[in-house]
């Protein structure tokens, strides 16, 4: 494959490209989706292609092709020159990179099984046992399920000399329950809301076991519909740990863009509180907050070798003791706050996209505070929230509004009985500070999220987020069903 | 880009290739589809060029049935062999299924005339109530004119230029400017071994702009499928005096206001409703509108129509298996009149398709893409000038990261964005920092005061599925909290 990625890079030059980099992907997926008892979706799809990526006369071009032939590679390769040389007369400062070593690697993500030799016999069973199992509770009016897997083999190349092949497996899975009567709508998923996704082989559905705890969410999605609400008030609250990884998606991930801080995506996904002069001066949360960007936890869904602009794989402190520190950065944003080198977190969704700054592992370290049931003891009264069921952020990333599928009421440190409809909101940085116990690393899972949306066009990209139990002091809960 | 002939070129090879295999004992049916785009964005930001993309896509997708089961396979490879190699892959999946007795044969041309007849038909008896006098049915569907070779062949030079325009405006002025301006074309061609051929090509034009002054920021976009439509340098100059206007923005106390939106906010917040009109929706009770066809639901001044023939109207004449899609109303002065339907959906609810078939197989099944809702007559500044007494008014540009918190009441929130403003005595009197809203689309289509013109109009989060949509002021719009900007 290389063989084309140099013949991209010889041509870019010969038409002017002061810098090119070149992807070829070739991408195989498999998404089975059940509704009921019967396959509501089976579709597999392979493709391949190559994305090109230049600067010419200071100014950024990309340009894609299906097509593999020498003529369909050149004649992409011109179109990027072309597209750049277009961007270069709107230009105020020629684009700067920063520099990077020249590596030459290979990287193939974790996996114990190729979920691509796993009969569709066996990824049926799985969910239609679960969906049996749901639908016998009754009261269950909608059981759902999903499996996904994805392999890319992608080659990059760059006019400074690195060469990299990587593979990434990446598997998903996901059940749901849904409750429905005339006046309303529960639902319950597991393992978490739009499904978990890891960059796994199958190991990772048989040991998220599916069937195993359809009977537990079908219970609590009929059980739901008759529930009392979630109270009102500001009221110390648990967040379980998938929906703190969304909370940290949102509230951290998000606005430590660098793109988004200097105002580059302000037209579409907005910009960030997180302005550069605040670096080393706002503090972000309480002492016990330490978020980091890590792109090297192996497994997790934003784990990589190298980016997509040939960039090592790093762990940055995002936030260090409560104190906003750093950025997910690129090379062409990195010296614009005076960084010496990218922090790599420049992907895209496929050979057709250009990259753009996302999210690799953002993760709130684990704390001191043992299990959850350890949390739960010591908050005395309170609540504990989990599962995603809605989510909006201002564009700056200030103000924020979760709900979640279920909560239970703690009294006098016991889980009690469960609630509905509960939402909570705040300010980002007044949130954080709040935290004032986070369990330990036993209660850590590494989210994945697959739907990460961001750029115009629109791109869509996985990222993965570490998140133990967090207790939040005095939070603002329920206003949504004011 | 695939033109229609190199379509039906691949679709009937795919088909010839896959009968091959098909026999008395065991038949086929297959359908082909392919999509192909290469919209291209210029992307602006602190006044430059900070992204420049032309990407070109071309995916063929078959969906194979054989033995109460199918299939559906994606590739991009185009060649006489790749088309081979997926239609081979698609029987041996369909093999290691099992068999669904509730998916249908794949539609025939028989069925397509026979949906066209009664769609024509009830158009026919509409026209006839409406205007006294039947016009002449159409015999097949109809094309819809959305290409223009002069906005699909604008070159990377061409929309820098225009970028370069917005940008030199702003600096005028001495604000930033942000944005995208986007071009290009894209086609959907769908066939099956019933003898269907379907082909749709469009040609798209973009532009959006951020103006940020002095940390304030408005928003504007225009789109369609001729750029000589889309005038950036209007759009610019309506721009820089709205982010002028939003400077030094004030705290407003949260509660429930009168709310002027624009038809920008409308469409991203009504955009939740309308996969409650979906047949399937209602079969898996998961339709807000549950059991309530038939009932009056919102108020006397809301009309809802489902017409992909809209002049303002972005998309294809036909639905995701081929079937032409029909114009459907579905709220008539706030009742709920019909729902939208698939084969698979009319066949469980024993009625019609409607065309509004989703690609198959799909969970969700249907969805009314082209929405128009009837307008009225009052301008932004009638609704501005309504306002008066101990009356205030918040007028929104857009909304922004709309959430569905509960599905049974349509209870939405969301932030406002770019552009929020205090109203009173007939006037706008300051810009006011941003607002959380939590409010149920039940009550706001039952709160609407006054309505503007049906314009094309486009969400923030997106323009892929545009709507015709009319300016807006309701009552108790819900506000519930605060920002910092």
């Amino acid at each position: 494959m290389f063989d084309l990625l140099e013949l991209a890079l010889d041509a870019a030059k010969q038409f002017g490209a002061t810098y090119a980099d070149v992807r070829l992907i070739e991408q195989e997926s498999e998404l089975i989706q059940t509704k009921n008892l019967a396959v509501s979706l089976f579709n597999r799809g392979d493709n391949i292609g190559l994305g090109i990526r230049v600067i010419a006369d200071g100014g950024w071009g990309f340009a894609s092709t299906q097509k593999l032939s020498k003529k369909a590679i050149l004649d992409c390769t011109r179109r990027a020159v072309e597209v750049a040389k277009a961007s270069g007369t709107v230009m105020k400062n020629p684009v700067l990179l920063a520099s990077e070593p020249a590596w030459n690697a290979t990287w193939v993500s974790p996996h114990l099984i190729d979920p691509f030799t796993v009969s569709v016999d066996d990824k049926l069973e799985v969910l239609i046992s679960a969906a049996k199992t749901m639908l016998a509770v009754k009261g269950v009016t909608l059981a759902q399920g999903m499996l996904h897997f994805i392999r890319d083999d992608k080659f990059f190349a760059n006019s400074e000399g690195t060469r990299l092949r990587q593979t990434s497996i990446r598997t998903g899975c996901m059940i749901e329950a849904n409750s429905s009567s005339s006046k309303d709508r529960q639902r319950r998923s597991y393992p978490c809301a739009f499904g978990q996704y890891e960059q796994a082989g199958y190991e990772m559905v048989q040991k998220w076991d599916l069937p195993g705890h359809a009977e537990q969410i079908a219970h609590e999605a009929v059980a739901l519909l008759t529930a009392p609400l979630c109270p009102q008030g500001e009221i110390d609250t648990i967040i379980g740990s998938s929906q703190l990884g969304l909370q940290i998606h949102e509230s951290m991930g998000h606005p430590s863009e660098l793109d988004r801080a200097l105002g580059q995506e302000i037209n579409f996904a907005g910009a960030s509180f997180l302005t550069p002069d605040q670096r080393g001066q706002l503090r972000y949360g309480s002492e016990i907050v330490n978020l980091v960007a890590d792109a090297t936890t192996p497994g997790a869904l934003g784990s990589f070798g190298f980016d997509d602009e040939g960039v090592a794989a790093q762990c940055t402190y995002l936030v260090r003791n409560g104190l906003f520190e750093g950025y997910l950065s690129s090379r062409d944003t990195a010296h614009l706050i005076g960084l010496d080198r990218s922090g790599g977190a420049m992907r895209a969704e496929s050979w057709n996209f250009a990259p753009i700054i996302r999210m690799t592992n953002i993760s709130l370290l684990p704390g001191a505070s043992g299990s959850l049931e350890d949390l739960i003891a010591d908050t005395g009264d309170g609540l504990y929230m989990e599962t995603n069921k809605s989510w909006s952020i201002d564009s700056m990333r200030y103000n924020f509004q979760f709900s979640t599928e279920i909560a239970w009421k703690i009294k006098d440190g016991k889980r009690g009985g469960i609630l509905k409809n509960p939402s909570y909101s705040g300010i980002t940085p007044v949130f954080w500070n709040t935290c004032d116990a986070i369990c330990d690393n036993s209660q850590n899972t590494y989210w994945g999220t697959p739907n990460c949306g961001k750029g115009q066009p629109m791109q869509t990209m996985w990222t993965g987020h570490g998140a133990s139990p967090a207790r939040f002091r005095k939070l603002t809960v329920g206003i949504a069903q004011s | 880009m695939l033109n229609e002939s190199q379509c039906r070129k691949i679709v009937d090879a795919a088909i010839e290739h896959a009968l091959k295999h098909s026999s008395k004992k065991k038949p086929i049916e297959v359908e082909v589809s392919i999509t192909g785009s290469n919209l291209a964005t210029s992307r602006f930001a602190n006044n430059e060029m900070t992204q420049n993309q032309a990407p070109d896509a071309n995916v063929v997708a078959v969906r194979l049935l054989r033995d109460g089961r199918q299939a559906r396979l994606e590739t991009l490879d185009l060649s006489e062999s790749g088309i081979e190699r997926l239609v081979e892959s698609a029987l041996e999946a369909v093999r290691l299924l099992e068999a669904d007795e509730d998916i249908l044969p794949l539609v025939s041309l028989k069925e397509i005339a026979k949906a066209l007849n009664k769609a024509n038909a009830d158009k026919a008896e509409s026209d006839k109530r409406e205007s006294g006098k039947a016009k002449k049915a159409a015999a097949s569907i109809a094309a819809i004119a959305r290409y223009d070779p002069a906005t699909a062949e604008l070159t990377a030079l061409d929309r820098a230029k225009e970028v370069g325009k917005i940008i030199k405006q702003a600096e005028a002025e001495d604000v930033s400017a942000a944005g995208v301006y986007c071009s290009g074309a894209s086609y959907i061609a769908i066939g099956n071994s019933n003898g269907l051929f379907q082909f749709h090509q469009e040609s798209t034009a973009a532009c959006s702009i951020t103006i940020t002054a002095d940390g304030a920021t408005s928003w504007v976009l225009n789109h369609g499928p001729e750029a000589r439509a889309v005038k950036t340098e209007v759009m610019a100059e309506r721009a820089i005096a709205k982010a002028k206007q939003a400077r030094q923005p004030e705290d407003l106390p949260p509660g429930k206001y009168l709310a002027i939106l624009e038809p920008a906010a409308v469409i991203d917040l009504l955009s939740y409703l309308w996969w409650d009109f979906s047949a399937t929706s209602h079969i898996d009770k998961l339709s807000c509108l549950l059991d309530k066809v038939g009932e009056k639901v919102f108020g006397e001044n809301i009309t809802v129509i489902d017409d992909v023939t809209n002049k303002n109207q972005c998309g294809c004449p036909f639905d995701g298996e081929g079937v032409g899609r029909q114009t459907i109303k579905l709220v008539e002065n706030g009742v709920i009149k019909n729902l939208v339907h698939s084969r698979q959906s009319a066949k469980k609810m024993q009625t019609k398709t409607t065309g509004h078939s989703m690609t198959q197989p799909s969970a969700m099944g249907e969805m009314p893409l082209n929405i128009v809702l009837e307008g009225g007559i009052s301008s932004i500044e009638d609704m501005i000038q309504q306002v008066q007494g101990d009356q205030e008014a918040v007028l929104l540009t857009r909304v922004w990261y709309v959430r569905e918190v509960d599905p049974s009441t349509k209870l939405l929130t969301g932030m406002t964005r770019d552009g929020t403003f205090l109203v009173k005595n007939g006037a706008v009197v300051k810009p006011v920092k941003n607002l959380r809203f939590n409010v149920s689309l039940l009550q706001l289509l039952n709160n609407v005061i006054a309505l503007g013109p049906s314009v094309r109009a486009a969400g923030a989060e997106g323009i892929e599925i545009p709507a015709v949509v009319p300016a807006m002021m309701v009552k108790d719009f819900n506000f519930t909290e605060g920002t910092r900007f």
